[in-house]
């Protein structure tokens, strides 16, 4: 096989959203009643969004507060999902007697879509930023406590051997043993619900929430400000992209051993 | 008479399987001096790794008594160290600290412990792999470290389930001298299954032999020709025609 130079990778990456980005210039740029703006106007409100010196309307220079206020709120929901679906998920999936109690329950109410819980949330949280939270951490918190349910759950079984007749205790059996060893389906639960996350946030900012990337897109929209309503897009995209990166690169450290991912 | 190291006394396993009980093992007696080194060979079904196991406290037996030293087994210990087919290595740790795993797991000092994994991955030769993640080596590399962290853990007895099985001929030639050698200089007791009578015969000194439904103890030879032993030799083969004629003569 010829060694494939360095650049095609990045080079064929990049190909397909350039042509994406040349057909959408020549579909509305030129065209006096175009409801989407050209690529270029899009360009010039992001950078007014960020920065400011632009337009210098009311959206000017509030794209770092809302985004910080969605980024809050997503890892805020994420974070306290993971600490209650991880600890949970290693008793039902290691403590019988939990797992009888309250398997049923959560699988039951797991089909659940998360945006059904919304007018509940609104109910029980009232309209604004909490509502939104809570709604992230539902999100995150069933991809994160079913992997780790799987991961508690399949460790091989041969290891239990091994670490038993290496003098392992069995009250120590679970931090040398069962942890280490469902690691990989706990990350994978991690970063699933980190996405989804990415995901609930918008639709949760976009009921009545002042700040936030989703209020930012639902604001624009019933001003018919399209171009902000792509800059809102087109950040969350990078965002999410960005932190799935972070979190792969962090998962391929703590997975170093892993064939499968390190 | 010398104390044995390990004594099993009449032992019978039995298992329900799909409502029937199963005999395993029928009656089995055997005794084992320290420094011996026992191979345990026969068919499959013939109750061989139930006998390793139940040594190894995995398994308890439904009548009869195990002793280590005259003392009852009770559970697995890091006295006697099991050595699986399929390695049963810690994904998640290095060579070095699979190897350190059992004098950790026991609570010695890090230095120590440390000190003792740096002598047992020089011993079986894999300096170079101290590193490593299991997934990173060879089969007989693997084997090498599951050897190495029962030494490393101070057991006294070492319990080989078709530890070779796996690997091919040429790695499993080497790491049987490899053995041999470990196991006379470190004084070890050895009770290792197999399948195969040349392996029973190039490594043991008493080969039992068994034979299946229900599994039970056949023969139990002991074997004198002096070590290396070459498989073309004359006494060899003798032997070897011996131990094939006790196991086809079971079925």
């Amino acid at each position: 096989m010829t060694q494939q130079p360095a650049w095609r990778g990045p080079a064929l990456a990049a190909a397909f959203p350039l042509l994406a980005l040349v057909a959408w210039h020549f579909a509305t740029s030129g065209r006096a009643y175009s409801l989407i703006p050209p690529p270029w106007e899009v360009w010039l409100e992001l950078r007014d969004l960020a920065v400011g010196g632009i337009y210098d309307d009311a959206f000017s220079e509030t794209l770092g507060t809302h985004a910080l206020a969605s980024m809050s709120r997503a890892y805020g929901g994420f974070g306290l999902a993971a600490l209650v679906a991880l600890p949970l998920g290693m008793l039902i999936g290691r403590v019988e007697i939990i797992r009888a109690m309250l398997d049923p329950t959560l699988q039951l109410l797991r089909p659940v879509p998360v945006t059904a819980w919304l007018p509940l949330a609104m109910i029980v949280f009232g309209l604004g930023p909490r509502s939104a939270f809570f709604l992230v951490f539902l999100g995150a918190f069933y991809p994160i406590l079913i992997n780790t349910i799987f991961g508690v759950r399949s460790v091989e079984p041969r290891l239990f051997e091994a670490a038993a007749m290496l003098g392992v205790s069995p009250s120590a059996t679970f931090a040398k043993v069962v942890l280490p060893a469902s690691l990989p389906s706990i990350f994978t639960g991690l970063r699933l619900g980190l996405g989804l996350s990415w995901v609930v946030i918008v639709v949760g900012e976009m009921t009545g929430v002042q700040t936030g990337l989703g209020a930012i897109i639902m604001e624009a929209r019933q001003l018919s400000r399209t171009d902000i309503v792509i800059c809102g897009m087109a950040v969350i995209g990078v965002l999410g992209f960005a932190s799935d990166k972070l979190i792969m690169l962090f998962g391929q450290w703590l997975l170093r051993w892993s064939p499968q991912h390190g | 008479m010398v104390e044995p190291i390990l004594d099993v006394k009449n032992v019978t396993k039995r298992f329900a399987f799909n409502n029937e009980t199963v005999t395993a093992l029928a009656n089995a007696n055997l005794t084992i001096q320290k420094g011996e080194f026992v191979c345990l060979i026969g068919p499959s079904g013939c109750g061989k790794s139930t006998l390793l196991r139940m040594v190894a406290g995995f398994e308890t037996a439904s009548e009869g008594e195990l002793l280590m030293w005259t003392k009852p087994v009770q559970g697995p210990g890091p006295d006697r160290g099991m050595v699986f087919q399929d390695y049963g290595l810690f994904p998640w740790l290095t060579v070095t600290k699979n190897i350190g795993f059992g004098p950790a797991a026991r609570g010695r000092p890090a230095k120590e412990v440390k000190e003792t994994a740096r002598r047992f991955v020089e011993m079986v030769g894999l300096t170079r792999f101290a590193d490593a993640f299991p997934h990173q080596l060879s089969g007989g590399m693997k084997q090498r470290v599951a050897i190495a962290r029962v030494l490393a853990n101070e057991a006294e007895v070492v319990l080989m389930d078709e530890p070779f099985g796996a690997l091919d001929a040429m790695t499993r030639e080497r790491l049987q001298a490899e053995l041999l050698e470990i196991w006379e200089a470190q004084k070890l007791t050895v009770l290792f299954v197999t399948h195969a009578i040349e392996e029973a015969i190039v490594l043991a000194d008493r080969v039992v032999v068994m034979s299946p439904g229900p599994g039970r103890i056949v023969a139990d030879e002991r074997i004198d020709i002096p070590r290396p032993r070459d498989p073309t030799s004359p006494e060899f083969n003798e032997l070897r025609r011996r131990l094939s004629g006790l196991l086809a003569g079971h079925h």
